[in-house]
């Protein structure tokens, strides 16, 4: 450790996070105010839970939640699937016709503004309605579509570098034992590769369950989701409910985020001791 | 373990079939639609046929307009709204993305060189606003800004201004949320980068002579040159299109082209215009995507 650089450092860090936490932090705190003007701290009236209460009995809100849930759900476990499959050719194959157009295919979505990801994919689905018939109108399975397609490409990032991690040796030795390929993909690959598959579980869905700008693209009528429903409250101002909803997606981020990577940290220490 | 021949001699093995559903997947929902995008910012006449509404909207006001929809593109150049929006969010993206690589780097260099217990809970921590809805925590700045959010009502209760200032819907406003927004992905690639680095190379320098700073301008900043480039892009490509951020934060005065966008489609129904927009775009963009994708390829064949 570099001594000389770090009170340079260790202040960088501390500002950078607190930058990164105070917002997040604020949401938190005035969800518990009692004031409807949000940042105006009704010291006679707080703590409260009464925008828990407003918001749980918000029917728009639960609908647009259950529209989301659908949604993310369907899409997280459908990238999982493509992206498991592109990120091991992607790590496994070194050699085949197209491997260039499918890198570069799981790369773009990855930066591609959403505004122009939304605008293109509702023009195809227009464009599929007019001339097969399918999909007939917009609703959950366009967007369900819409939110795989950049997912997937996320998940395929996450399986390529867990595959890229772990040499072939294993894979090899159970094919030289009589083992068919796939076989060896569900025998060895898959346990070992099982908790990039989850991460990458839980990051499309989180992906699917935030987005905002290809769902507003791809949805129909009747099928807003939870951020769609946000946007156009917080277009309008500040609202404690908003606040509240803020405070249970971080509380079971948190407590996701930190089980997982407990659960992965036991993991790795067992794989390490010897058996 | 010998595949079917005969299924060999098709072309179809294992392998392909592997690739074959997400290639196809991607061909169709990902590229196709570009070629459809292009198509449409052309507003080629085969789109009269109409059957669905909002192109009969637009047929409606092709009439009018017919001049309008076949020069969609020299309408972009000819308004002044395209052209300076566009070269707006260049430069907002370009500017965050200096300002992330100065927040994000010493942070990733702390987190890079600190113990490794330290180490995994300042990444979790660096991870979890990123997994935390873009949206909420763009929300969260409104609350912080406004005038009487939770800054000014510091700064007056401390009697530092007397005034509430105007902070929310200001250019420094949209900064601050895209900066906030895209830090993780700058510290991430950067961290990831300099994790790999050999920090004997710097004691080596010091012990001929080398003062820490020189040290680090001489070692560490030409070997992260990767990991700053991919951060760097995964900053400055989408942030270049952003949309949430310059809606929420940046008031009605911010001329940003994701947000023209937006609005050419949803307010105006120009969808040509949005077409041409989104290709105008992608014709800019692409170049930087090839260039990350071609710095990612340069990473993994170093790390192996």
């Amino acid at each position: 450790m570099n001594y000389r650089s770090s009170f340079f450092i260790i202040t960088c860090l501390a500002f950078g996070f607190a930058f990164l936490y105070v917002p997040i932090l604020s949401m938190v705190v005035f969800s518990f105010n009692a004031s409807k003007l949000v940042t105006v701290w009704d010291s006679a009236n707080s703590p409260t839970l009464k925008w828990y209460y407003s918001l749980l009995h918000n029917e728009e809100i639960l609908d647009a939640a259950w529209i989301s849930l659908k949604v993310a759900v369907i899409n997280a476990s459908g990238s999982v699937i493509l992206g498991t499959l592109a990120g091991f050719g992607l790590a496994r194959f070194t050699q085949f016709r197209g491997r260039f157009t499918l890198n570069a295919m799981t790369t773009a979505p990855l930066v591609m503004p959403e505004v122009i990801t939304g605008l293109s994919m509702l023009l195809l689905f227009v464009a599929l309605e007019q001339t097969i018939g399918w999909p007939a109108g917009r609703g959950i399975t366009t967007m369900t579509i819409g939110h795989m397609t950049f997912s997937m490409a996320y998940v395929t990032v996450v399986v390529q570098s867990r595959l890229a991690t772990f040499d072939s040796a294993l894979e090899e030795a159970a094919m030289d034992l009589g083992a068919r390929p796939l076989k060896v993909f569900f025998v060895i690959t898959l346990p070992i590769i099982f908790p990039a598959i989850l991460s990458g579980w839980l990051l499309a869905f989180t992906l699917s369950w935030d987005d905002l700008v290809i769902s507003s693209f791809t949805s129909g009528p009747g099928s807003s989701t939870l951020p769609m429903v946000v946007f156009s409250k917080v277009r309008l101002g500040v609202s404690p409910e908003i606040n509240v909803l803020a405070t249970i997606t971080i509380s079971v981020v948190t407590l996701m985020i930190v089980g997982v990577s407990l659960w992965m940290a036991r993991a790795a220490r067992l794989e390490k001791t010897p058996a | 373990m010998k595949p079917a021949p005969r299924l060999q001699r098709l072309g179809i093995t294992g392998r392909g079939l592997v690739v074959a559903l997400p290639y196809l997947w991607l061909l169709l929902f990902f590229v196709a639609p570009f070629v459809i995008v292009l198509k449409i910012s052309f507003s080629d006449v085969d789109l009269a046929i109409p059957p669905y509404k909002p192109l009969i909207e637009w047929i409606g006001k092709n009439s009018l307009a017919i001049k309008v929809n076949l020069n969609n593109y020299a309408f972009l150049f000819t308004d002044s709204l395209y052209w300076k929006s566009l070269l707006n969010s260049i430069k907002v993206a370009f500017i965050s993305t200096l300002l992330c690589l100065a927040v994000g780097y010493p942070m990733a260099y702390g987190i890079a060189r600190a113990r490794a217990a330290t180490r995994n809970v300042l990444l979790l921590l660096v991870i979890l606003p990123f997994w935390t809805s873009l949206l909420l925590r763009v929300y969260a700045w409104i609350g912080l800004l406004k005038a009487n959010g939770v800054i000014n009502n510091i700064l007056m209760w401390l009697g530092v201004i007397h005034e509430p200032l105007t902070l929310l819907y200001t250019p420094l406003a949209m900064y601050v949320g895209i900066v906030y927004s895209y830090l993780p992905f700058m510290i991430l690639p950067l961290y990831a980068n300099l994790e790999k680095m050999d920090w004997q190379l710097l004691e080596a320098a010091e012990d001929l002579g080398c003062r820490p700073w020189q040290a680090f301008y001489k070692i560490t900043l030409p070997l992260s040159r990767n990991g700053m480039l991919a951060g760097s892009m995964l900053v400055f490509i989408p942030a270049v299109g952003e949309f949430v951020i310059p809606a929420l934060l940046g008031g009605p005065n911010a001329l940003m082209i994701g947000r023209v966008l937006w609005d050419e489609f949803f307010s105006n129904r120009a969808w040509p215009v949005a077409s041409a927009v989104a290709i105008l775009l992608l014709v800019i963009l692409v170049p930087f995507m090839m260039w990350y994708q071609s710095v990612q390829a340069r990473e993994s064949a170093g790390a192996r």
